[in-house]
Formats: structure tokens, sequence, C-alpha cells
């Protein structure tokens, strides 16, 4: 079991996820930097949160058109799992990886607190048998508001794709949508940070099942250890 | 030639930031306003002819990168020197 965990400029959730991964989930895991042209042997690979070239123009525009991001779209294409946190969600749906798009939060202003997030029924692991009813992670953004259009949501929907909800909205998002999969199922992003929330001096432990739950995809053996 | 590209937001996504801006003008005593959008000028200077297959090309990188088609819309305006 291996995992990449990309390094843009301006990432600053690349260590959290490494030690979410590393130290957390005992995996296996190493940086790669944007300029890379290979994720070598990465199982899954994580966009990490931060703010991705100073997010000029618009979060995540520009770090989707760094070489590596060639080898992520190959990756995802070959059916690889790929998990975008925060900036790393934002990044994948601006490359087309994920739909839909996030915009400012409706309330203008910066949030950073601790989430109540409902758990969908979206596959083996994103469901409230696996994770619970509701789990609880740490926010910190200003432009989660997820925004797609009627058609895509209702696609989004039918296909079970949400996987967590706000309980309480905190960045007025579609739905109080904080995280979604790609209709193949490989590709994963969410606002949320479990990479804030594995240890004990973390405001929960919740983002140990969160990121176990997107390992499963690949690693199914997993539901049986942890359930 | 001098291109300037105009970045909007959808007419049917939501502006925050349009939004606090009309609260902004309207506390400063300026008229009732009916909508305001906040949205980007992007100016480029390039040594080109303006041909179709040009347009093909800026109207590519717009859609790529210079606006996100899922929540903006684009236009531009060229002025040749």
């Amino acid at each position: 079991m291996k995992v990449a965990v990309l390094q843009f400029p301006g990432s600053n959730c690349d260590q959290d996820a490494f030690h979410l991964f590393a130290s957390g989930l005992k995996v296996n895991t190493k940086y790669v930097w944007h300029k890379e042209t290979s994720l070598g042997d990465a199982d899954l690979v994580v966009v990490p949160g931060g703010f991705s070239y100073g997010d000029y123009l618009r979060c995540g525009a520009i770090a989707r058109f760094s070489p590596v991001m060639k080898a992520v779209q190959a990756f995802s294409q070959q059916g690889g799992v790929v998990y975008g946190i925060c900036n790393g969600f934002q990044i994948l749906c601006e490359a087309g990886l994920l739909p839909g798009a996030l915009i400012r939060n409706s309330s203008l202003e910066y949030r950073c607190i601790t989430c109540a997030l409902k758990v969908e029924t979206s596959n083996a692991s994103f469901n409230p048998n696996f994770l619970g009813a509701s789990v609880k992670l740490p926010i910190g953004h200003g432009e989660g508001n997820f925004r797609i259009d009627e058609a895509g949501l209702a696609r989004l929907e039918a296909n079970k794709q949400v996987l967590l909800r706000y309980e309480n909205n905190p960045n007025g998002s579609l739905s109080d949508i904080a995280g979604i999969r790609s209709e193949a199922g490989n590709v994963f992003g969410m606002m949320p940070h479990p990479d804030r929330a594995f240890e004990r001096f973390h405001p929960s432990m919740d983002g140990l099942k969160v990121a176990t739950a997107v390992l499963a995809t690949k690693f199914p053996e997993l539901l049986k250890h942890t359930a | 030639m001098k291109i300037s590209v105009i970045v909007t937001p959808k007419k049917n996504v939501l502006d925050p930031q349009g939004v606090a801006v009309g609260h902004a003008l309207e506390s400063l005593g300026f008229p009732k306003l009916k909508t305001t959008r906040v949205g980007k000028l992007i100016e480029l200077e390039i040594e080109a002819v303006d041909s179709p297959e040009f347009r093909t090309r800026l109207d590519q990188v717009c859609k790529d990168l210079l606006s996100n088609p899922v929540i903006e819309d684009y236009r531009y305006e060229i002025v040749a020197r």
C-alpha cells in the first residue's frame, strides 16, 4: 500500500496529509513535487490543502496545469484512486476530475471551525455502517461554497456521489455538500480536513476512518479490519 | 494587439462578493441596485494577427484557464494597435 502526497508551491497541508497516512494509518507515504511527471507505484494520490499558486486567478486554476497533473489524469483514467482535500478538492474540480466548482463562502468569511457532517450512503465505505451516521471534521476555507448546475446536481444525487453533507452549512454550499466522489467512483474530494483530525489533541479523530474509507476503494480488506 | 478578457460570474450563480459590494454601495447612499456582479479583467498584449484561427485559440484558453465555465462567463475585446 503506497500513498503519494502532491506538493505544489503554496500547498501548506502537505505535511498534515503525509502525517495522517504515514503515522495515523501507518502507510508507506512519499511526497511528489508538482514538477514530477510520474507518480511511481502509488496506490493512492493525495492532493493536499493549502493555497497552491497563491489562489491566483481562481483556487486551483493554476495548479491544474502543473506537470504532475497530467500523470494524475492518466492515473485516474486507469482507475487509480485520487483524493483531494480542501484546496486539493478545488484543484480536482478545476481539472475536471470532479464535477462542479467551489466559489467564495456566502458569508464572505474564512471559516475555521469543526463541522458535524452527515454521512451519505455512497459506496462500500462511505456509508453510515462504516463511518457512523455523522463524523466531525475541521474546515478552514474561504472558498468552499460548492456549485453545480441543476442537471449536474441531479446526476450527483442519482449516482449517490455525495459523500458528506454539512449538518450546519458553513459556506452556502448547494445541498449542504461537503464532499463528493466521481461517477466512476475512484476520485474523491472534500473541503473538511481529515488531516487535522487524527491525533488526541485534534478536535476529533474521525479523520482516521474517513481516510480509511478512501483507501478502502483500492483495499476493500480494510473494511473488515476497522469495522 | 491588445486583448481585454472580461470574466464575470454566470447569471444564475450566486456572487457573494457582488452582494457585499452592492450593500456597501447602498450604505454610501447610492440608489437601490438591482444587481451588483464582481468579475475580473485580464489584459493581454501580443504580437499576433487577428484571424479565425487565432480566435479559436483564444476561446480555448478562455475556457481552459482564464474562466471556469462551470461558474463564469467570459467575453473579450480586441484592439489592434
